[in-house]
């Protein structure tokens, strides 16, 4: 199992580093290739006055003028060892992993995503947790009761949960229960959940709810669809047969062998949102890895958007192998191969 | 990495969705008064005289609600983020509104509604710049008794440093560049790489003593009074000063310091202890709130539902409301009562090019002038919310506007085909002719532009194709470069231009001066009138105040004269001032609610 594991692990800082590479050459090779000049990079960072000698200063500046080989390296090397950067009075160090440097805010990347990192777990975490215990209840009720009002309208509101964008339901969740009702935060509320714990839930239970009902639908769909095969198979007849109570057969014997399908999904939802939960972080104006990811893309401010590129990947990889670990405990067929 | 280039995509895709624009722009595209994302259909009309302090209008050209009850929390949202907090690293209107909540430059726009608030008054200085040597010398003495938020006593050495390090571009680029422009600066760079042991070695900024400060300028220039009204005055301690890092934490000089910065997410000032009033007599600052909350990176759509609901005090970016907020408020009266439509410098107009035939001939020019339905450019820009259809090129709130209507804009909105036929057969066009006309693609309004032109030109035969380009290369590639422009026959460039300050120099500079044309990047899309430049190089000898002003509005009737120019619209914001705030009014030298003197009631 350990060499297992550390198996995986190599394999995905080998990911990472391609990732790096692949993303890097999409910021900075590419618009080379495609005719782009280090300077007119550079005018995007530049005031609207600035003429063509301050513009080539901040290319030069920004490393810009540099080889993209160079550039990279500089860049591979700040992850593993640090660097410093120039801030005008004086060099400050940036510590690994020094994911980079802000062009357009001159500061390191780094510690922005740490600081909003919690922010960002806090949504994702509250989120899985109701959509992953609503909807599989739903799910499994809606499989059990198959064809009854319950499972038409279960079914109903999970196709309409798919369905409507969050910047649609967040939108019209704030102007219900926020400012017309007064029910729950405003937009924009966010307390640290070691500050003041009930806060913290008070002003993230809107996003949360929101971001479950978007991935709930998915996830009582994909259950009620697994549920109803495996209750069709012959050993929950067996099962039954058997005279296991009914709550046994179909959490033990009928759950436990859907949950399969679901678990994968789970992890990649999750990594996915720790690397950002870019909708909902954008509705809810909460500072997290989705909203920087969003800032550093509405200013062309690269190294931003390559910081939460590599760390959402990180996310998504370390996520994937969690779940590879845990299908061994739900499914005993993995463990025994 | 599928995933993550998901993310990114929809990430684009909100933004779209969002409408959020980008701020950042080396492009003069994004200019610095606010103002064009804000105006959707409808049909408002301004109220043209207001009585009393409540309504609609209410705070345009006096206050609303006036108050001097002090205390309570003014809570603000943007929804980007600033440029910089630091005073020499910032450049946009609402930037320079508010730092004046924690800083104190050499002058300020006087806290007053109507024209008032487009005078300067002194600050930090004693009084306006004293020129000398034609214009080329600026003294100015620093009040007595003005202290940092520690406690120091600020000094001319305190000004000539943050001008100084306001000169380093390559640390502070978002900054204008008037300073770098027009002082004399003998090769000096940045205080950074200064050899002088207190880094005050450029020469071009004396400081005799401690009180008195002496700028030198390469040329005359007798607006130099506004560029002592810039942020980059804002005195910074050199012993604190960390550079690009400076933002963290800015010590303040004015009636109110950071208690918290959270930089790109939120930031809370609260009053400076060592700040006194009686050292500010004439900038019109109230100081009234104890404490301002501003969010950073808010969503737009949510800052409008959170105004409305009264959860949030004020927009602070001064765009004014989104479409879908402006159409809910004009429907409502309840709401509408709380709102003010406020011109701001910036018109929307569009350059007839004098490089591409026929419209080299005059007549021309005139006929295209005469043809065109102002009623429909305006209505591009969302009807009388989005501005007043504009009869000249520079704005109403500039001081200097004279009133003119060379081509019937007023006299005949929609256009006057008689007039527009008689020119084109001076021209020896009688049916008309073909050309192009250019819009960035990105703005739905210069699209519907384009759209009405076409139609309305058509009328007296005039052709019109029409050409989009994307606007963070309109001028770098396309419209901005005249080469281009001519070899592509680009006839009519649809474009707008905020000023810097409401001021005909920082309005018209760059737009009408032909000797600012270069091979590309150009905002100046082709006047080219001799007389025009004779005048804009007298205007900045001129010292007296008056009849300097008095030059902007002769540039803007020959400009006319001309015909290169089509004015569009004047442009306006549609505001929101929940009920709680009080001594609310719009000020002119921002073209946005004054932040140095609304008060709340909410505590």
């Amino acid at each position: 199992m350990l060499a297992y594991i550390a198996r995986r692990l190599f394999v995905a800082v080998l990911l990472l580093l391609v990732i790096t590479a692949v993303a890097f050459s999409i910021f900075f090779l590419v618009p080379r290739l495609a005719g782009a000049s280090a300077d007119d990079l550079a005018s995007r960072y530049v005031g609207k006055s600035a003429g063509a000698a301050q513009i080539h200063e901040t290319a030069v500046h920004l490393g810009l003028t540099d080889p993209i080989y160079v550039q990279y390296g500089r860049f591979i090397k700040g992850v593993f060892v640090g660097s410093t950067y120039d801030t005008g009075p004086s060099v400050e160090r940036c510590p690994a992993p020094c994911l980079g440097y802000s062009f357009i805010n001159q500061t390191p990347v780094w510690p922005d995503l740490v600081s909003r990192i919690p922010v960002t777990l806090s949504l994702a975490a509250g989120g899985a947790l109701l959509w992953l215990v609503g909807g599989v209840a739903v799910g499994v009720l809606s499989a059990l009761k198959r064809g009854t009002v319950f499972d038409r309208t279960a079914m109903g509101i999970a196709l309409a949960g798919v369905s409507l964008p969050i910047f649609f339901t967040g939108l019209l969740a704030l102007s219900v229960f926020s400012y017309s009702l007064g029910w729950t935060a405003p937009g924009g509320s966010y307390t640290g959940l070691f500050s003041n714990p009930i806060r913290w839930a008070y002003d993230l239970l809107l996003p949360w709810v929101t971001l479950a009902f978007l991935y709930a639908a998915a996830y009582a769909r994909l259950t009620r669809s697994g549920m109803l095969e495996t209750m069709n198979e012959d050993y929950i007849r067996t099962a039954r047969a058997k005279g296991l109570p009914e709550r046994t057969v179909v959490i033990k014997h009928g759950l436990r062998a859907s949950m399969t399908p679901i678990l994968t999904i789970f992890g990649l939802d999750l990594g996915l949102l720790l690397g950002g939960a870019v909708l909902t972080e954008t509705t809810y104006s909460l500072p997290g890895i989705g909203q920087y990811a969003v800032i550093g893309l509405t200013n062309n401010d690269l190294p931003k958007v390559l910081g939460v590129t590599i760390l959402g990947a990180a996310f998504i990889i370390v996520a994937n192998l969690v779940v590879d670990l845990l299908y061994a405990v739900v499914d005993p067929r993995v463990r025994t191969r | 990495m599928t995933a993550v280039v998901a993310v990114s995509a929809v990430a684009a895709l909100v933004l779209t969705a969002c409408g959020s624009s980008s701020k950042k722009s080396a492009s003069p595209s994004s200019s610095v008064t606010p103002g064009g994302s804000a105006s959707s259909a409808s049909s408002a009309t301004p109220a043209s005289s207001g009585g009393g302090t409540t309504g609609f209008n209410a705070g345009v050209d006096k206050v609303f609600n006036p108050s001097t009850q002090k205390g309570g929390t003014v809570t603000m949202a943007n929804a980007g983020d600033w440029d910089s907090l630091d005073p020499a690293d910032m450049y946009y209107a609402y930037e320079w509104d508010l730092v004046r909540l924690y800083g104190r430059s050499l002058l300020a726009f006087k806290s007053a509604p109507g024209a008032e608030g487009a005078k300067l008054v002194p600050d930090l200085a004693t009084a306006l710049g004293v020129a000398t040597d034609n214009a080329k010398t600026w003294t100015y003495h620093i009040r007595p008794g003005v202290k940092f938020e520690d406690g120091t006593v600020i000094t001319s050495k305190d000004v000539k440093y943050a001008v100084e390090r306001s000169l380093d571009k390559d640390v502070f680029p978002d900054g204008p560049t008037y300073f770098n422009d027009n002082l004399d600066l003998q090769g000096y760079t940045s205080p950074y790489k200064d050899t002088d042991p207190a880094k005050l070695g450029l020469k071009a900024i004396e400081t005799p003593d401690d009180s008195t400060i002496v700028f030198h300028l390469k040329t005359s220039f007798s607006d130099f009074d506004y560029f002592a009204m810039l942020p980059a005055t804002v005195p910074v301690p050199a012993a604190k000063d960390t550079g690009s890092k400076y933002k963290e934490h800015v010590v303040s000089s004015g009636p109110y310091m950071f208690a918290t910065n959270d930089l790109g997410k939120e930031f809370t000032l609260v009053r400076n202890p060592n700040y006194d009033a009686s050292t500010d007599p004439d900038t019109g600052r109230t100081s009234l709130p104890d404490k301002y909350v501003v969010d950073l990176n808010v969503n737009a759509a949510d800052i409008d539902n959170r105004l409305l609901s009264g959860d949030l005090d004020v927009d602070v970016t001064g765009n004014g409301l989104g479409a879908a907020a402006q159409g809910k408020v004009l429907a409502d009266a309840k709401l509408k009562a709380n709102s003010d439509s406020a011109l701001i410098p910036r018109t929307w107009f569009s350059v007839i090019n004098p490089d591409v035939a026929p419209l080299d001939n005059i007549a021309c020019r005139k006929a295209v002038e005469y043809a065109v339905d102002k009623v429909g450019y305006q209505r591009a820009y969302g009807g009388a919310t989005g501005g007043d259809i504009a009869t000249g090129l520079l704005p109403p709130v500039i001081p200097g506007f004279q009133k003119m209507d060379q081509y019937e804009a007023a006299a005949m909105p929609n256009g006057d085909v008689a007039k527009a036929k008689d020119q084109l057969k001076a021209c020896g066009q009688p049916n008309g002719f073909s050309t192009n006309i250019s819009y960035r693609v990105e703005r739905p309004k210069e699209k519907a532009v384009a759209e009405e032109m076409q139609q309305s030109l058509a009328q007296v035969g005039i052709k019109l194709t029409i050409k989009p380009y994307p606007q963070g290369d309109y001028f770098k590639l396309y419209a901005g470069k005249p080469d281009f422009a001519k070899a592509n026959g680009l006839g009519i460039m649809v474009y707008g231009w905020g000023a810097d300050w409401p001021d005909g120099y920082g309005f018209l500079d760059q737009i009408v001066d032909s000797r600012t044309i270069r091979a590309a990047g150009n905002t100046n899309l082709g006047i080219k009138i001799p007389a025009v430049d004779a005048m804009l190089d007298k205007a900045l000898q001129t010292t007296d105040i008056a009849a300097r002003e008095k030059i902007w509005g002769q540039i803007d009737a020959a400009v006319m004269a001309n015909a290169s120019v089509l004015p569009g619209i004047w442009a306006k914001g549609l505001l929101y001032r929940p009920p709680n705030l009080t001594n609310m009014f719009v000020n002119d030298g921002f073209g946005m609610y004054d932040y140095t003197t609304l008060g709340t009631t909410k505590k």
